[in-house]
């Protein structure tokens, strides 16, 4: 399979903090990549070095096929990328934006018009074309920032959680966009916090402390999670979760509003039992039942500060 | 309730804001430095060694004995020879000499007749502090004069009846657009940094050039404007004579604004906020005012001072618009005064562009 990106122990310092420590990524063509992590894992970090933003301390990275940092200039033309914080200009309108953008791009004269238009529709912003960019909602602003870095038809696309300020059902018609484009043949890196999200990329990557933890198919790594998953329903989740906690052969407790997900160590053979014994003993009697790992206890467990 | 403590905290805060932002902190220490040198070495009102020429018709012993009489003064310095009143006015009105000297050729017969004026003096008087200087010259004892006639007379080439508009306006041109043209496109990039715009920018085809050329264009655009309006006043108001081409003046003036913006690039390359970018104009505009002969006269300032106020495009934009609008010089006269603000120009704007990387580190 072709990658359209491949990067080899990237890092990158600032001072003594090392953000990105050696990740090793290969992302395929034409699917939606998705990177996971608490918040200051060196996501935005990763990012800024595949656009050829910053330049890595150690390691490199090919993004389509072209150096990251000595290609940077040529990249720039067949990427798009989407930041963290909204980047267009709040004192424009959206057609003034959009505009804005097609010129940057350079896109021919001609067609300026018509893409911008098609923008629109794609995008649902048509009506709003004199709005004020500042004056408009959360959704309709990511749509506004996901048309104008997506006008020049790039071959992959950064997003940079896209979707952290708004409501689900903007995100649900956000995402099916992502999928139209990737249907289209553009490469989508998705940076989210929403596990709901994360089971929608073709693939995932864990980022923790700066370090790749875990990669693969949403499936893959609910597959080869290295714990057993007990759920447990009860009405005093606190008090049972400290129990839990206290249990050495237990890795990590997530809690799912009444119920508990206990992460279990692989090696005890009857998981069940072994936690209503446990909870007998101290009388905090709970439901236990073992269930199919689900990718919260796959995060749980990948960024899980004894993992390290 | 009023909480002192409360009050600490956000007091407190407002040091530790300060503390990580060193550039603040240096201008709290640096502006009161730089501006009393400034003011206690370099301002100076008693001119002295104003640039001056002689044209001695007369040719003798007394005429010479008072040539020399009038360098002893030290408020005149001769630099170079002239051989008539026309080349004088020539060498005025580009600002090579500040004074000339004429003796008639019959001083002699009018000495002995007491016949004034004896002698002609000529004065650059578009810089309303070399008048004031060259007015002591009149008490040099040459001779008696009868009829309360001076015995040498000043001949004011410029502004003879002394309107404090003529001499400023002009020159508030410079001033004017040196710190909005240097403000304005400081903050302007600044705020593209601040409001996240940036970023975006970078992650596009467009290079470090294009980016400040095409924020540069607007402001040239709005300079002028500015200077329009400040002349338009100036002649509606204050009867400014604009006697040199208008061609001329806007020539100049696109020259002095393209170069004195590229100062407002470099900033908005240092700076991190548009508070700082407000600092740092700021500290170069103070300087600029003080320095360029705009509020002090340049002729009373020493060396040192005087060379690194030749380095401020203000300086040399004064000279260009006063010579143009005052004095009816053209460009090409005033061309020791463009050359280095267009060196200013290529320097500093190379300057920018190196500095204004297309990455985040």
């Amino acid at each position: 399979m072709a990658h359209a990106i491949e990067t080899r122990g990237l890092t990158r310092r600032f001072g003594m903090l090392t953000a990105v420590d050696s990740v090793d990524l290969s992302v395929p063509e034409k699917c939606v990549y998705g990177f996971l992590g608490p918040n200051g894992c060196g996501k935005s970090t990763t990012i800024r070095m595949l656009c050829g933003l910053l330049r890595p301390s150690a390691g490199s990275a090919t993004v389509l096929g072209v150096d990251s940092v000595e290609q940077a200039e040529t990249l720039k033309q067949k990427i798009g990328y989407m930041t963290q914080r909204f980047s267009l200009y709040e004192d424009l309108t959206v057609v003034e934006n959009l505009r804005f953008m097609t010129e940057i791009y350079q896109l021919p004269r001609r067609q300026r018009g018509l893409v911008v238009s098609r923008q629109l529709e794609r995008f649902q912003l048509a009506g709003r074309e004199r709005q004020l960019a500042g004056t408009l909602s959360g959704g309709q602003r990511q749509r506004l920032a996901l048309a104008s870095v997506t006008m020049h038809d790039p071959e992959l696309l950064f997003l940079d959680e896209p979707t952290s300020a708004v409501d689900p059902e903007s995100r649900r018609e956000f995402w099916d966009i992502i999928f139209e484009l990737v249907d289209q043949g553009a490469t989508v890196l998705v940076t989210t916090h929403f596990m709901d999200e994360a089971e929608r990329c073709h693939h995932l990557a864990i980022l923790d402390e700066g370090r790749l933890v875990a990669e693969g198919t949403p499936s893959q790594l609910r597959d080869s999670i290295p714990a057993t998953v007990v759920e447990l329903e009860t009405t005093r989740s606190r008090k049972v979760r400290e129990a839990l906690a206290s249990l050495p052969a237990v890795l990590d407790v997530a809690q799912l509003g009444s119920r508990l997900h206990a992460l279990v160590n692989p090696d005890v053979d009857a998981p069940v039992q072994y936690l209503e014994r446990a909870l007998n003993e101290v009388s905090l009697p709970a439901e236990c039942r073992l269930v199919m790992p689900n990718l919260e206890d796959v995060f749980v467990m990948a960024t899980r500060s004894e993992a390290r | 309730m009023f909480s002192l403590s409360r009050m600490a905290a956000i007091a407190r805060k407002e040091f530790y804001h300060l503390r990580r932002d060193r550039l603040t902190g240096g201008m709290i220490a640096g502006i009161p430095i730089v501006m009393t040198l400034l003011f206690g070495y370099a301002i100076n009102n008693d001119v002295r060694n104003l640039n001056a020429a002689v044209v001695d018709e007369a040719n003798t012993s007394g005429s010479r004995m008072l040539v020399s009489d009038i360098g002893a003064t030290q408020v005149v310095r001769f630099v170079r020879h002239a051989s008539s009143v026309q080349e004088l006015e020539r060498l005025i009105a580009a600002a090579k000499i500040s004074v000339g000297i004429y003796i008639p050729p019959d001083f002699e017969q009018r000495r002995v007749q007491g016949r004034p004026p004896f002698v002609q003096v000529l004065v650059d008087d578009s810089d309303p502090t070399v008048l004031g200087a060259v007015r002591g010259l009149r008490n040099m004892p040459v001779g008696h004069a009868n009829g309360g006639v001076d015995a040498i007379a000043l001949r004011p080439l410029f502004n003879p009846e002394r309107r404090s508009a003529v001499f400023i306006v002009p020159g508030l041109c410079g001033v004017i657009l040196t710190l909005t043209m240097v403000l304005f496109t400081a903050i302007a990039i600044v705020r593209e940094r601040e409001r996240g715009n940036l970023e975006l920018l970078i992650t596009t085809p467009i290079s470090g050039l294009e980016l400040m050329v095409g924020k540069i264009l607007p402001y040239v655009v709005i300079g002028y404007i500015q200077i329009s309006l400040i002349l338009a006043l100036g002649v509606g108001l204050f009867d400014v004579p604009v006697r040199g081409a208008l061609t001329d003046f806007y020539l100049g003036a696109g020259v002095f604004v393209t170069s004195t913006l590229t100062l407002g690039l470099l900033i908005s390359t240092a700076a991190k906020t548009q508070f700082q970018a407000f600092q740092m104009t700021f500290m170069s505009f103070l300087p600029q005012l003080l320095l360029s002969g705009f509020m002090f006269p340049f002729e009373g300032m020493p060396r040192a001072a005087q060379l690194l106020a030749e380095l401020f495009p203000l300086t040399h934009f004064l000279r260009i618009v006063r010579g143009i609008v005052l004095r009816d010089a053209d460009l090409f006269v005033m061309r020791d005064d463009l050359w280095p603000l267009a060196v200013f120009f290529v320097v500093v704007m190379a300057l920018a562009t190196l500095r204004f990387r297309k990455r985040l580190d």
